[in-house]
């Protein structure tokens, strides 16, 4: 085992954990953050995507220890921006992924979400082509991409607003 | 995954230190360096390998050297992102841009190191089956030669077929890199060319030069000659990411109507980034026109040896050879 410093979602945690689980698994399985999802757990599919310090990174394909010193973000830390968690609202990201349906199983949305939520920040007025590329690591397997686009774009408009 | 003890270094020779003393097959899975991870814990969660023990480069002081362009200093733990996003890279070397980007996806690119993607270990199918003893694990026979060979190479190949992966090998060896490396011996340079290595010449197991006890250091490409431009074409089997079924890296020096010089690096079709000699020597104070660039295409596939499943990669090749002349001769490149 070994311990672990890290930052996620804001909060500075230590956890104890054996050399080779990977960030994934420390999130799931130490700490309960289940949103981050284990897919192919080899790189294909994008549904353990996370930020690191702001930036998609596949939690699948990073031991915990190299998470260490990095600010990591999961779907959890979309929540406070929730009002029913005392925040301001739904994140806007969250918010156009409910208005446009942009799921079936669930599985891929937290990944979908976060690269989302990372191209909006780089760049908050994205073109389709450019929503396209960014998402492009993350695979839905039930194939409704059409709403998730949507999503991205209706995210990209209020996140213009807010700015 | 099996479970390893996980080595933090700080500095290059205490790495060094920390990785095999010997040279066998045996000692190569005692230790293995660890920059992005975007293949290696693959290969571990496949039982590919099995390392007793890894070492982690990122707090390697010395390993991160980053100049921008014209004259390029890559440390090997720099990450594929910021070389598609550096817009003096663009710029100065297009090919090595196109290729950094073309890479996998976001996230990998965000994680994926220079130095790891160019030792990263083949694709092929029965390298990558954990049940299929292949010559590339040390097994006698090379299943993809008579085998499902879709992917596989159609130069340079035997005993094994793989093809090399990386687009940036193929951008690199195109813009005449130099690569610099480390052991218990000190430091080496040698051009990039000569760091990858056919399974008939090195050894069978491997793809390049490096020993199990030496890190890659850093890569440094030249400033581009005066009025030479270079480009990087790609197909793959689907839009979305993917590794490339050919590759053609191409640069050239062109004058009025004519190609004063060109140098070719095809990607994807051999066991190494595979450069087209004759077809540079051909296109050498050729008229540009669409008969020049056909012939160059025909030349650089005449010695072509497909398997049973990837005759197709000849024409295509030959089709990207002539897209790729078309786009540096200021023409459409889609």
């Amino acid at each position: 085992m070994r311990l672990l410093e890290l930052e996620i979602n804001g909060d500075r945690l230590h956890v104890a954990a054996p050399p080779h689980w990977t960030l994934l698994e420390v999130l799931r399985y130490e700490l309960g953050l289940t949103g981050t999802k284990q897919g192919c757990d080899k790189g294909d599919c994008g549904a353990c995507t996370v930020l690191v310090d702001g930036k998609p990174q596949l939690s699948c394909l990073m031991l915990g220890s190299a998470a260490q010193g990095h600010a990591i973000t999961t779907i959890e830390g979309l929540l406070p921006a929730h009002r029913a968690q005392g925040g301001a609202g739904a994140d806007p990201v969250q918010d156009a992924f409910d208005r446009c349906g942009a799921l079936q199983c669930g599985f891929c949305q937290p990944g979908m979400m976060l690269s989302a939520k990372a191209l909006l920040s780089e760049n908050p007025t994205p073109t389709s082509t450019d929503i396209k590329h960014a998402l492009s690591g993350n695979l839905c397997r039930c194939t409704g991409y059409t709403q998730i686009l949507e999503a991205a774009l209706l995210a990209a408009t209020k996140t213009e607003e807010v700015l | 995954m099996k479970s390893f003890e996980l080595a933090r270094p700080t500095s290059l020779d205490e790495a060094i230190d920390l990785l095999p003393k010997g040279r066998g097959p045996a000692e190569i899975d005692d230790a293995r360096p660890l920059a992005g991870g975007q293949d290696i814990l693959t290969e571990m969660k496949d039982y590919l390998i099995t390392p007793k023990r890894l070492v982690d480069l990122a707090g390697v002081a010395g390993l991160d050297a980053y100049q921008s362009a014209p004259d390029l200093v890559l440390g090997s733990l720099t990450r594929l992102a910021r070389i598609a996003a550096d817009p003096q890279i663009a710029l100065h070397h297009r090919a090595l841009s196109i290729a950094a980007e073309s890479v996998a996806s976001v996230q990998i690119r965000n994680q994926a190191t220079l130095g790891g993607n160019l030792c990263q270990r083949p694709r092929c199918w029965y390298y990558r089956n954990e049940s299929v003893p292949c010559i590339k694990k040390g097994g006698a026979e090379c299943f993809a030669e008579s085998g499902l060979n879709k992917y596989n190479a159609i130069f340079g190949g035997g005993p094994s077929y793989i093809v090399h992966p990386s687009d940036c090998a193929t951008a690199l060896v195109l813009l005449d890199a130099t690569v610099t490396k480390r052991g218990p011996r000190g430091e080496s340079r040698m051009p990039l060319e000569q760091f990858f290595t056919l399974p008939s010449e090195g050894s069978v197991v491997r793809e390049n030069v490096l020993k199990a006890n030496e890190i890659l250091v850093q890569v440094e490409v030249p400033a581009p000659k005066p009025g030479w431009t270079s480009t990087y074409l790609k197909f793959k089997e689907r839009e979305s990411f993917d590794f490339a079924m050919s590759a053609v890296a191409l640069s050239a020096r062109i004058e009025g109507d004519t190609i004063a010089e060109a140098r070719m690096v095809l990607g994807a079709v051999a066991p190494i980034p595979w450069r087209a000699g004759e077809a540079e020597s051909f296109l050498a104070g050729k008229p540009n026109t669409h008969a020049t660039w056909k012939e160059a295409a025909e030349i650089a596939l005449a010695q072509a040896e497909p398997l049973e499943h990837n005759g197709y990669k000849v024409p295509l090749t030959k089709g990207l050879i002539q897209k790729a002349l078309r786009e540096l001769s200021g023409g459409e490149s889609k």
